[in-house]
């Protein structure tokens, strides 16, 4: 990370989001337990850790796509049970492993979002945000037709469609060949660069949580082992 | 054959069974021989069916000497046992045993009070009771379809859903696509009854009435009355079932609560 950009981080206000005590234990299996971070706007925070270790379950908890058995999480200061799902979804968007693009045109996946609250993408908006995702022309082109990283820089652009505060990754490179892997890195370090946005990245790549990550959580067992600089974190 | 061997009634009637019984077994023999085991199932639903309908024909039998609003109570209770068996195609799916149940009271029950109000059907236990059950048992069928339906293709599109969900749709447009598969693909057989009507298979109420002496023509116009019926109540169970069960998948929080392993 370049002094700049770390000096821009330090200027800006305190966490967006904030998980406090976060836990999620289901019958027969503690799945993250006495989870405790905060992320600021503009920065990104990679959670780290092996196969089985809570990732992908914390990310989960922290739009509301499972319910935490203990601790909850601050959006803005405000405890999330207390925002209505759709709301609170719209509000930390979500990019998954697989794209996950439903039938019909390029624009009509960005249009998702959007109308879900009675509102028209504008043709302007759907372009920036296409161009945001270095895919400028393909707002009429069917999503059957793209390959694995379009597909996937897609989802990005469509989650990007709903205006969120915090942006949830859970490993949107795995499924993705070397090529592509190098286009969504560069979409997830421009939208962070240039709109702000916090993001909270899971990945099991310890090179890639270097590459785009300013602070990082190693999880093992559901439980936080490590957790601050990602330097530090991951080659203490 | 079993005729000249069996002169009782009921003794033709228990031979003829394990014959029937018979072939049923040589078809779950081939296909243990290639490695599908039904033999544990079909046992336990040919002994169970064998003593329930000896059973509810001792009941009908009981019943036809009472009043005739019994009935009522046999079809209600024929609804709640339809209820708990079609719940049974949904495994894992909460409230699947509310939603069955509801889903055939409208469907079969509120067809069955129509039609009786309007003279379609007889009001007779003889004839209300078996022409009610096949409404329900028909009704029972499609709303297993429905539900197993909706099931498999929810766990097969977790990522779809949980998607939709993640860009705030609410629960239930999130399903909606799965739901609509749904209704259409459990009126499949019904539709192709209707269709293949009189050139693939003549039912057997049909048959019946033929045997019992009714004109042809008008034995016919029933049994198209029956499947009409049949149609309506089966439609009006899916419909009711797959809207229901939108609401039972999803938790108060949106959060999609069926999901592979759970």
């Amino acid at each position: 990370m370049t002094e700049a950009r770390e000096r821009s981080l330090n200027s800006v206000n305190s966490g967006v989001l904030r998980a406090e005590t976060l836990g999620r234990t289901v019958p027969s299996k503690v799945l993250v337990t006495d989870v405790d971070f905060e992320i600021r706007k503009g920065e990104i925070l990679a959670i780290v850790g092996p196969s089985g270790s809570g990732k992908s379950s914390l990310l989960r908890l922290l739009n509301r796509l499972d319910e935490p058995t203990t601790g909850t999480v601050y959006l803005q200061g405000i405890d999330y049970r207390e925002i209505p799902p759709r709301e609170l979804r719209r509000r930390v968007g979500m990019v998954l492993q697989r794209p996950f693009l439903f039938p019909g045109t390029v624009a009509d996946n960005l249009r998702f979002g959007p109308r879900q609250r009675g509102q028209e993408l504008s043709e302007a908006a759907l372009e920036e945000l296409l161009s945001a995702v270095l895919l400028g022309s393909f707002a009429p082109r069917n999503v059957a037709n793209l390959s694995g990283g379009e597909a996937q820089r897609v989802s990005f652009a469509r989650t990007l469609a709903n205006s969120p505060e915090v942006l949830l990754l859970d490993e949107p490179t795995s499924a993705l060949d070397d090529d592509s892997k190098r286009e969504v890195e560069a979409v997830i370090l421009r939208i962070s660069r240039d709109r702000n946005i916090p993001c909270v990245l899971v990945t099991h790549d310890v090179a890639q949580a270097a590459r785009l990550a300013h602070r990082a959580l190693l999880l093992e067992a559901g439980r936080v082992v490590r957790s601050g600089d990602v330097q530090e974190v991951l080659h203490a | 054959m079993l005729k000249a061997l069996f002169h009782g009634q009921l003794q033709l009637g228990l031979a003829q069974a394990v014959v029937a019984a018979l072939a049923a077994l040589a078809v779950v023999v081939a296909a243990g021989r290639r490695g599908i085991h039904l033999e544990k199932d079909l046992a336990v639903a040919m002994v169970r069916g064998l003593v329930q309908i000896v059973a509810v024909g001792s009941i009908l039998l009981l019943l036809l000497r009472g009043p005739r609003w019994t009935s009522a109570f046999l079809l209600i209770a024929m609804i709640v046992a339809a209820g708990a068996t079609s719940a049974k195609r949904a495994k894992g799916m909460p409230g699947a045993f509310r939603v069955s149940t509801w889903a055939i009271a409208c469907g079969a029950g509120s067809t069955i009070a129509v039609m009786t109000l309007l003279g379609v059907i007889d009001t007779p236990i003889t004839a209300l009771v078996p022409v009610g059950s096949m409404l329900i048992a028909n009704a029972m069928n499609t709303n297993g379809l429905a539900l197993n339906r909706f099931r498999s293709d929810v766990l097969a599109h977790v990522g779809e859903i949980e998607t939709a969900l993640s860009l705030g749709a609410d629960g239930k447009t999130s399903v909606t696509p799965y739901t609509l598969v749904s209704f259409e693909a459990s009126l499949i057989p019904a539709i192709d009854s209707l269709r293949s009507l009189g050139i693939v298979w003549i039912p057997g109420l049909m048959a019946g009435m033929l045997l019992s002496g009714a004109r042809p023509v008008y034995a016919a116009i029933y049994q198209f009355v029956l499947l009409g019926m049949i149609f309506a109540s089966s439609g009006l169970t899916s419909l009711v079932s797959t809207l229901m069960i939108r609401t039972q998948v999803m938790s108060p929080a949106d959060q999609l609560l069926l999901r592979p392993g759970q």
